[in-house]
């Protein structure tokens, strides 16, 4: 099994655990840079691990509107405010966990952007969208910011097989 | 790769030749400055190439959706030309392929509007 290395400069912690479980987490400011790099993060690991092609967009697409949420709407850009993501492969699943530092989502205010009332809104879209690509996304809100997890079976997965696993 | 855009005029019609990524920060930006320029010099007919996006996140999709209805909203209409796979397939998972005219021939495009 191929591992993916994260790069020093950008690594908080790194613990690799066995061959089918890795894990690593970056601690990153509030910016529109943090949101590319989640972005790309996502893409160089997810294509580590051996999801295809249209699941790997569909993983850092996700990624990229998780990140949109926390630099966006959690942190509000606020430069004291971190931004931490985390990648966990487990033996079934891609694990992705984005928290944020802001005040906590309001989940009763996540619209439904397919009901006729929201269609041309101009946003809104971003969880429907993560919804839409990953097989589990939880939200957790609390007083101290917002988690956000997201997850992706590594279908067919066998002991620690790339190959194996497409 | 950040948005470049480009404008020519075919028949009274602007073609907005798009490519990179539409998403938030520049490639959002990029977009409403020039759809708002547009408007304000009377072109009120805009045809959105997008066929060399490839890549648009959700800000880009509300991007898309500004410069439809501000377009309309002023009198004018703008058309999509050419989406890719990948913006095709978002602009269906959200219901918005019925809300844009969508043509994939330049010609067809132009010759539809009224």
């Amino acid at each position: 099994m191929r591992t993916f290395q994260p790069s020093p400069a950008y690594t908080q912690t790194t613990s690799f655990m066995a061959m089918t479980e890795q894990r690593v987490s970056y601690t990153l400011d509030s910016s529109l840079e943090t949101i590319d790099s989640a972005e790309e993060k996502a893409t160089k690991i997810a294509t580590e691990l051996g999801f295809g092609e249209d699941e790997v967009m569909q993983i850092s697409m996700a990624v990229r509107e998780g990140a949109v949420n926390a630099v966006l709407h959690g942190n509000a850009y606020s430069p004291e405010k971190k931004v931490t993501l985390a990648f966990e492969r487990t033996e079934q699943d891609l694990v992705i966990t984005i928290r944020d530092q802001g005040p906590g989502m309001d989940l009763s205010k996540i619209p439904n952007p397919l009901a006729p009332e929201n269609l041309l809104k101009t946003s809104g879209r971003g969880i429907f969208l993560m919804r839409s690509f990953m097989d589990v996304v939880e939200i957790r809100p609390s007083t101290t910011g917002t988690e956000l997890k997201l997850i992706k079976r590594v279908h067919g997965a066998t002991a620690g097989g790339k190959e194996a696993s497409r | 790769m950040t948005m470049k855009v480009g404008t020519r005029q075919v028949d009274g019609v602007t073609i907005v030749d798009c490519s990179g990524r539409i998403t938030l920060g520049e490639g959002s930006v990029v977009l409403r400055d020039l759809v708002r320029d547009l408007l304000s010099k009377g072109n009120k007919k805009i045809v959105l190439n997008l066929a060399d996006v490839n890549y648009i996140d959700s800000s880009g999709i509300g991007e898309l959706v500004s410069a439809f209805t501000t377009t309309k909203n002023q009198g004018g209409e703008l058309k999509l030309l050419k989406l890719t796979k990948k913006v095709n397939d978002l602009l269906q998972i959200t219901k918005l392929y019925t809300v844009f005219d969508v043509k994939d021939d330049e010609a067809a495009a132009v010759k539809s509007f009224k």
